[in-house]
């Protein structure tokens, strides 16, 4: 009968798990982790960059538009500003975070040791790192990306849009789609083959769920914007005919392609949140999650949904009357599971014994914005009142209540409610309320006024407007709340980075959580967990009065994860964990020289897949021994 | 704050084996996963099609020449007769048979070199450049779409046979086998509709 | 003093409040002060749209303010959590909340539908056909003599007579823009290579604008256009101006500035009808003095606009495609004067 080692034996066995699971030191160890952990973390440090980025070309154009006839931002200055902070949130912060935090959360929350592919997930961050140098070097260099985050041709096509561009614009797009979907193919294949003994799929927790949902749709949404991209650089470099009326193209190819990837990209970034919020809320209420079985079917039929409804983003093209009446329906039938998760969360809270910290701040922050973003949008889902509505400051005001209420906030309640978690330190609460209420107010005040500026007639990217009509005052109160909340985001950034060092020391469950990342130190080891955890219920760490049920047997002198069954979780093997590797940057370069390369010539695609070759190649090498049957043997002595 | 539980033994997992087959194995669900990314592409390659042909009142539009039914014919009569060794592999994969198993896939390799020999004729013969109208550019990227894919799985077989050979073939290596079978049985299939699309919907409209 | 004077000091502050923030607008480039049927219908839909929203969002507050003073005054700290309960009352409700909002829904959807049935309806079959193309970045506009069958061509203003309807054919002649009137009708796309159509029926009186809503590239945010709603009599006799040709140079310096115009480099892009100046790349210019603005609504109608958009394009709209050509001090003044004459 095997039993649990002795408290002697059991620090020997934490040194020799440390170890099996240890990086190589220095540089070295940094080019070669495969510890989720560690790219999740380099993830976060990119995302937060990116994010002050785009808060400065954001506070640009505010500055710009906040009097009438201002010469701080000419046109070309003022398009690029648009078009790169419309696709750095989009394509390299919105997105990417959220597989960050699932990078970093999943297996935590699963009681494993590492993802399913852990080299797989370094590739993806090396692959979205070549997509944030393939638009912001641009951009250091003077060919900033010029036309938007969905770059309509004909504006965007040869005729209109000389040089490279455009170009530069939609293979950024490759490199983080295809950065995306590995990741994703990564999360679902975690969560599906993953999970620890007993965790059923009735007992997992709803942020899995959420990863679960987002990813399968960014493995059915991002192939859209793949191809469409790659048509759009095709019709550019190699003269074809897609999107040309003259050739027979049709220029509405491209939206129906592009808003098909983009209707489901919002939810994707939506998802997560529903995960966030839901494990705050739980927690912060002290009671497992009311209508746990209708928030899993809300995200379920929302993932669905989603996919039904791209064309009202294409509501002013002129398409038959009766299409758009279905498009307005589906778009507004989707408002039933987001409400239902509102109430389920606000019954959890009602019925709850609650502690009051910041996560729960923030979480009350997003019901209140998201659900003017999600009304907002009801009145966008009407195609006739759409056509006053879309491309206007209105749409402006309600993609960014949804996009940040509904996933900024909640994103920000996640990083302070794990933060303890991750680094073993409290933020300071008194700062994190500072940072909200500045973030939140600052928010407010500078977008609710966007919506009446477009139902006054101001449409979207102006780099300018004439005292005449009368915009400045609304604008100019939008600038001052969008410069406030830039304020706050500085203080979330150094309360997060003072903290490290000076925070209250935080134990394993500082929030008293019930999910089983709770259960491992403040920060985890390198291994996570010392050994495997069993789950009997959905709150496995308030279920647990006699003890967490454990199994011991998953390796110790060499990386392993358990694999159990897809639906209830029943052990099957013990898979053999990925080693420190240099291929996945190897390999990452080479398709980094492949997709830089194919912008200039279309023989980049073929020349550039024999270094991929050969990085895939040394990926897979074989670690077994050489054969001692057949034509090769070795004949050993 | 909630105390720390104290964990309590109930089970060992070192009686677990270190492989597993099909399904069971992480990762046969990864290239599940693969097979989805590009059977959506795929998808929409052929809505994109579909679209441009709704929209033009001829197709192809009046000048185009028909694509060529001889290569094309060869290519398809031959990928399907590949399908046979591919089961075979598979088959010898699941049972476990190292000699036949690397026959097999080193004659899946040879298969698919020829297939893409035959298929770099059947471009030759398309009757209509990617740069001539949008019919012609849909229809090559139907083709350039589904080439990678026989290229690419070509590599992917090369390389186990080689490694087939040099290396001794444990359990995980069965699984390869079978994963890339399974891929390849993909790519058949993938062909099907696109072949009746490009080479049949011209003709019978 | 003290409270009271506090209070009517506040009282006072809010109105001024508002009217500076919302009383700047100007209300001619405006979707909630409707001029037209098809504005009017879409700006109730909005107030019942918003009503409703209203409601549900003051629903959502009431629960959630409501729970946080419920539990404000619970102890958190070291009870057990709650696992699975129960939950029968709460179960109901959510019932009563879907219901809620499925009433919700299907009110809206079924207002939008009968919204756009109405709007679909209105489509009279005599209309006034208007041909509208977009450029970078500029609006060509073309009426249809009815009785000629002729096009009357004319640029970046709009006229329409009230209480009848326009059916405007939307082309374009190079990117995606878009034609937007929002006091009198929702928007519409101009996309190359598909023929849109839009119907406005004005029925106020009045000057309005319209703006490119669809970015198209370096100037979009200078592609505006006049509109002006007139009685039907005063819009025939518009009409009829703007088919005739263009007035004859009155004096020397006109004569001068005409001669410029008409027969040099200007000739090349713009038509000056009754002239030889037949260029179709800009705006038409016969009569140019007649109308409000210049430049696709970026400058007010003067002589010395005129000459400063002539002297340097590039200066007011960066990015044009209309040149600089180098005229010397009293050339300018002449061509200035003559397009100022062109009534």
């Amino acid at each position: 009968m095997i039993a649990l080692p002795t408290p002697e034996e059991a620090v020997q066995r934490r040194a020799r798990l440390e170890q099996t699971w240890a990086d190589p030191k220095g540089v070295w160890g940094f080019l070669t982790t495969v510890d989720h952990k560690r790219i999740a973390a380099r993830y976060i440090v990119t995302v937060i960059a990116l994010m002050f980025l785009a808060g400065m070309l954001a506070l640009h154009m505010r500055l710009q538009l906040a009097f009438p006839d201002l010469k701080i931002l000419g046109p070309q200055m003022y398009n690029e500003s648009f078009s790169l902070h419309g696709s750095t949130m989009l394509f390299l912060v919105s997105v990417p975070v959220m597989e960050a935090m699932a990078i970093w959360l999943v297996p935590l929350m699963l009681g494993q040791r590492g993802m399913a592919y852990p080299r797989l997930a370094a590739f993806s961050y090396w692959l979205y790192l070549g997509g944030v140098m393939m638009l912001w070097i641009p951009h250091v260099l003077g060919i900033t990306p010029d036309l938007g985050w969905f770059e309509y041709p004909p504006l965007s096509g040869p005729g209109y849009s000389p040089g490279h561009r455009a170009d530069i614009w939609a293979q950024m797009i490759t490199f983080t789609e295809v950065a995306a979907l590995a990741a994703s193919v990564n999360i679902v294949a975690t969560i599906i083959k993953l999970r620890p003994p007993g965790m059923t799929l009735a007992r997992m927790p709803l942020f899995l769920w959420a990863m679960l949902v987002a990813s399968l749709m960014t493995i059915f949404a991002l192939p859209a914007v793949m191809l469409v991209t790659s048509m759009l650089i095709s019709d550019r470099l190699v003269s074809t005919h897609f999107f040309a009326p003259a050739g027979g193209g049709d220029v509405l190819l491209f939206q129906h392609l592009f808003w098909f990837f983009g209707h489901p990209e919002v939810y994707i970034i939506f998802v997560p949140a529903v995960g966030f919020v839901t494990a705050i809320v739980e927690t912060f209420s002290r009671r497992t999650i009311f209508g746990h079985t209708a928030l899993v079917l809300s995200v379920l039929s929302i993932g669905v949904l989603a996919f039904g409804l791209w064309v009202h983003h294409m509501f002013a093209v002129g398409l038959p009357r009766l299409g758009n009446a279905f498009y307005t329906a589906a778009s507004m039938a989707i408002a039933l599971p987001a409400g239902l998760q509102i109430f389920c969360w606000i019954a959890t809270l009602w019925s709850g014994r609650p502690r009051f910290a910041t996560p729960l701040l923030w979480v009350v922050g997003f019901i209140l914005t998201f659900v003017i973003g999600g009304l907002s949008g009801i009145m966008t889902a009407s195609a006739p009142l759409d056509l006053q509505l879309t491309d206007t400051y209105f749409i402006v005001a309600h993609f960014h209540y949804v996009l940040v209420g509904g996933a900024m906030f909640p994103l920000i309640g996640a990083l302070c409610y794990w933060y303890p978690k991750a680094t073993g330190r409290m933020m300071s609460e008194r700062w994190g309320v500072l940072a909200f209420a500045l973030i939140f107010g600052g928010f407010n005040l500078g977008f609710f006024p966007m919506h009446i500026l477009g139902l006054e007639g101001m449409p979207r990217r102006i780099y300018t407007y004439s005292a005449g009509m009368g915009w400045g005052p609304l604008n100019l109160v939008a600038t001052t709340g969008s410069a406030t909340s830039i304020v706050g985001g500085l203080v979330l950034v150094a309360n997060a980075w003072i903290s490290r060092k000076h925070g209250t020391p935080a134990g394993a469950n500082p929030w008293g959580g019930s999910t089983l990342e709770w259960w491992a130190s403040s920060p985890p080891p390198t291994y996570n967990f010392e050994y495997t955890p069993v789950v009997e219920s959905i709150a496995p760490l308030w279920t647990d009065k006699d003890g967490l049920p454990v199994m011991t047997g998953a390796g110790v002198e060499r990386r392993e994860v358990v694999v159990t069954s897809a639906i209830d979780a029943v052990p099957l093997y013990r898979q053999k964990g990925a080693s420190p590797s240099i291929w996945p940057l190897v390999a990452g370069i080479a398709v980094t020289a492949m997709f830089v390369g194919s912008i200039f010539t279309p023989w980049a695609v073929v020349w550039g897949a024999l270094p991929i070759g050969a990085a895939l190649t040394g990926w897979f090498w074989p670690q077994r021994p050489r054969a001692r049957t057949g034509p090769f043997a070795r004949r050993a002595a | 704050m909630t105390p720390e539980p104290s964990p309590r033994l109930v089970g060992d997992l070192a009686y677990l084996s270190e492989h597993a087959d099909g399904a069971r194995h992480v990762v046969w669900w990864g290239n599940l996963g693969f097979m989805l990314i590009e059977g959506t592409g795929f998808l929409l390659a052929i809505g994109a099609y579909l679209y441009l042909q709704s929209q033009s009142p001829a197709w192809p539009p009046g000048g185009d020449a028909l694509p060529g039914l001889t290569w094309s014919g060869f290519f398809t009569g031959g990928l399907l007769l590949s399908v046979i060794p591919n089961i075979w592999v598979l088959r010898q994969a699941r049972q476990k048979r190292e000699g036949r198993v690397r026959i097999g896939v080193l004659a899946m390799t040879l298969i698919g070199l020829t297939l893409a020999v035959v298929r770099w004729f059947e471009l030759q013969h398309l009757g209509v450049r990617w740069d001539h109208d949008a019919y012609g550019s849909v229809v090559w990227l139907l083709m350039v779409l589904h080439t990678s894919h026989i290229v690419t799985d070509l590599g992917d077989t090369a390389v186990q046979a080689a490694w087939l050979y040099t290396h001794e073939v444990g359990a995980d290596q069965f699984s390869d086998v079978e994963d890339n079978a399974n891929y390849w049985s993909f790519v058949v299939l993938a062909w099907l509709p696109i072949y009746g699309l490009i080479y049949w919907l011209p003709r019978l409209a | 003093m003290g409270r009271p004077a506090a209070m009517t000091r506040t009282r006072s502050i809010l109105p001024i409040l508002l009217t500076w923030l919302l009383g700047g607008c100007t209300d001619l480039q405006s979707a909630i002060s409707p001029a037209g049927e098809q504005a009017g219908r879409l700006f109730s839909l909005l107030q019942l749209i918003t009503w409703v929203c209203g409601i549900m969002y003051a629903l959502v507050l009431l629960f959630l303010g409501w729970s946080m003073v419920r539990v404000w005054r619970r102890t958190g700290g070291d009870d057990a959590p709650i696992v699975d309960p129960a939950d029968r009352g709460l179960s109901r409700s959510m019932l009563v909340w879907a219901g809620l909002i499925v009433g919700g829904l299907t009110l809206l959807i079924t207002a939008s539908f009968l919204a756009d049935r109405h709007l679909a309806s209105l489509r009279s079959e005599e209309v006034l056909r208007v041909r509208v193309t977009g450029h970078q970045w500029w609006w060509r506009i073309a009426y249809r003599d009815s009785t000629t069958g002729r096009w009357i061509e004319t640029a970046n203003e709009l006229h329409l007579p009230a209480g009848r309807t326009a059916r405007v054919e939307l082309g374009s002649s190079d990117v995606i823009h878009s034609f937007w009137v929002p006091n009198v009708a929702g928007k519409l796309d101009v996309i190359p290579g598909r023929a849109n159509s839009l119907d406005l029926t004005p029925h106020r009186i009045g000057w309005f604008r319209g703006q490119c809503a669809e970015f198209c590239g370096a100037q979009h945010a200078h592609m505006a256009f006049d509109v002006k709603v007139e009685s039907p009599a005063d819009f025939a006799l518009w009409l009829a101006a703007q088919a005739s040709p263009a007035a004859l140079p009155a004096d020397p310096v006109l004569a001068r500035g005409a001669a410029i115009v008409t027969e040099g480099a200007c000739a090349m892009c713009h038509a000056v009808r009754g002239t030889p100046a037949a260029g179709r790349p800009g705006p038409d210019l016969t009569h140019v003095g007649s109308r409000r603005s210049i430049a696709a609504g970026t400058l007010t109608m003067s002589r010395g606009a005129l000459q400063g958009w002539i002297a340097n394009p590039k200066a007011l709209k960066p990015g044009t495609t209309m040149p600089t050509v180098p005229l010397d001090g009293a050339d300018a003044d002449a061509v200035a004067a003559y397009l100022e004459s062109l009534k």
